[in-house]
């Protein structure tokens, strides 16, 4: 793998840009491996590349449908923060952070993962006790968690309309000088090239239509454009898609799948250096270093595939933004988008072994996996390469909403993210 | 954005009125005492989760506020009937879903 470094980008200025190697092979399918990764998104990637490199697990494919990275992956809006309630949520969010805060150099490839805090705004005196609760919990964790009052949040976004007047008054926040955002499309590239390099095939336009079972056991996968793969383990981190694998498989998964809808501005100057996001009046919005507004909501009540929503959901969006940042009233908007999301009932992912033998499902991220993704990856990889739940993936195992042992993370989770 | 038909109403309203309740024809065991963990967390929380034909409860929640069910393409979201609690849907193919 030829080394990124600002030296080499001055060397290949002087080809005219023309040499660069391929960031990675377009192999064809082997008829086996030791484990075969359903979904080349963020997920799925950052699993085959820990699996390599914590593991020496290089017999690896990664069957996607679409294009690396096309699905949530290149739809979120990039809010990375680990300040979440309970114990079993945060000390996995944190292992992400913790992994996010070097991993650029790890890849060696610039994910942009810029730390510039995410608030958590407080519109009700019930908000202001569930944050300062919920900071409680994170400082107990060792996660970086403060609770703000209006003054402390105006000091850090100027532009805030947190006059005591408005119908949703700004009354505090939670904040995490951490948290930040990254640039997503280069997450799934940096994991795939790494991955790539140490030997990993990286199947594209390669749609799973099955999953072959023998005597409970997964023993490989049928698929669309390449036919019957075998693995001797099967790890599906399809997002939105995952009710559609299980039940390839036979069995149905506590999730749902629901449109989830982001929007961004035409760009403009820099005005807001940090992340915002609210879940009383259900809006969150950043600044990307293009300049536009990258602004997301709520998902859309009904199950849907479509990766598009509903108009009302965009225009309660905006006027949460509005009333938060009267500033952006006339800013226009460019470009509108949504992925398919695979909600659980308590909000958080499932990590998980399931009814068939030899195969495990991550999924579950619903609204807010991106944060997560060196940290699911890392989990999964153990996971499939051991057979048995990495230590922090066991409380999300799918069985916990059989035996009860949910983990609601509701009020974290918010509206999203 | 949905146009939705409601039975009761009798006249179509925009999506904006309505809400989704999840998937529709979900029988609560006879006796939930004596159900498995394994039946009664199915019951709570398992769902079928198609892409294609759907069956889902949805509610006239600012119209006469009653429930009523949908059937629709989860890819296309095209709504394919509605229908009253109670009733049976025409496009019942999917007894599988309805099963459930
Ligand atoms: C609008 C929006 C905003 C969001 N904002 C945030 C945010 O701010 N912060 C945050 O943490 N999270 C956010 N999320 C959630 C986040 O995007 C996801 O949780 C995360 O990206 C999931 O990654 P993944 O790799 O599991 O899924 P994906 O990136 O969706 O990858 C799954 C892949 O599986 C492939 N696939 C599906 N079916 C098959 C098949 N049969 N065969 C082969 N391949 C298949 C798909 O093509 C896809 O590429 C947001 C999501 C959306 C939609
Ligand atoms: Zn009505």
């Amino acid at each position: 793998m030829q080394k990124y470094s600002g030296f080499g980008l001055l060397k290949h200025a002087l080809t005219y840009h023309e040499n660069w190697q391929r960031v990675w092979r377009n192999p064809k399918p082997k008829r086996k491996y030791d484990v075969i990764i359903v979904g080349g998104g963020g997920h799925g990637l950052a699993t085959a590349y820990y699996l390599a490199k914590e593991h020496g697990i290089t017999n690896v494919a990664v069957v996607e449908k679409g294009y690396l990275g096309g699905g949530n992956t290149a739809r979120n809006t990039t809010i990375v923060r680990s300040n979440y309630l309970w114990d079993e949520a945060a000390l996995l969010y944190e292992h992400a952070m913790k992994l996010w805060e070097g991993l650029s150099q790890d890849l060696n490839y610039n994910l942009m993962f810029s730390q510039r805090g995410v608030l958590n705004l407080g519109h009700t005196l019930q908000d202001m006790r569930d944050i300062q609760r919920r900071v409680n919990a994170n400082r107990l964790n060792g996660i970086d968690s403060v609770a703000l009052d209006t003054q402390g949040v105006q000091e850090i976004v100027p532009i805030m309309d947190c006059n005591a007047n408005r119908r949703y008054p700004v009354l505090g926040a939670s904040w995490q000088p951490r948290a930040g955002v990254a640039r997503h499309d280069a997450v799934a590239w940096g994991f795939a090239r790494a991955a790539d390099a140490m030997g990993v095939d990286l199947i594209q336009q390669c749609e799973v239509t099955d999953i072959i079972t023998e005597d409970g056991t997964a023993v490989g996968v049928d698929t669309k454009q390449h036919g019957v793969l075998r693995g001797d383990r099967i790890g599906c981190v399809v997002a939105g898609n995952s009710g559609v694998l299980a039940k390839m498989a036979g069995f149905e998964l506590p999730v749902e799948s629901h449109p989830l809808q982001a929007l961004v501005s035409e760009p403009i100057r820099p005005i807001l250096d940090t992340v915002v996001m609210s879940n009383h009046v259900h809006g969150y919005i950043s600044q990307s270093d293009k300049g536009d507004l990258v602004i997301g909501a709520g998902i859309d009540g009904y199950n849907g595939y479509g990766q598009r929503g509903s108009y009302p959901t965009i225009e309660h969006t905006l006027q949460a933004i509005v009333e938060m940042f009267p500033i952006f009233s006339r800013v226009r908007m460019n470009r509108q988008w949504g992925g398919i999301v695979d909600t659980c009932p308590d909000a958080c992912p499932i990590i998980s072994d399931t009814p068939v033998e030899n195969l495990f499902f991550n999924c579950g991220w619903g609204t807010g996996g991106f944060k997560a993704t060196p940290g699911s990856g890392h989990v999964f990889a153990s996971t499939l390469a051991k057979g048995k739940a990495h230590e922090l993936a066991k409380p999300f195992s799918m069985f916990r909403f059989h035996n009860g042992a949910l983990i609601d993370e509701h009020g974290a989770a918010g509206v999203a993210h | 954005m949905f146009y939705i038909y409601c039975p009761y109403c009798g006249e179509h309203r925009e999506e904006e009125e309505f809400h989704a309740k999840g998937q529709a024809h979900l029988a609560r065991p006879e006796d939930p005492d004596a159900c498995s963990d394994e039946e009664w967390g199915n019951f709570l929380y398992f769902r079928s989760n198609p892409r294609g034909l759907y069956h889902e409860l949805w509610v006239h929640a600012i119209g006469c506020r009653k429930f009523f069910n949908i059937a629709r393409d989860t890819q296309t979201y095209e709504i394919l009937e509605t229908y009253r609690i109670g009733e049976s849907p025409n496009l019942s193919q999917s007894t599988e879903q309805l099963q459930s």
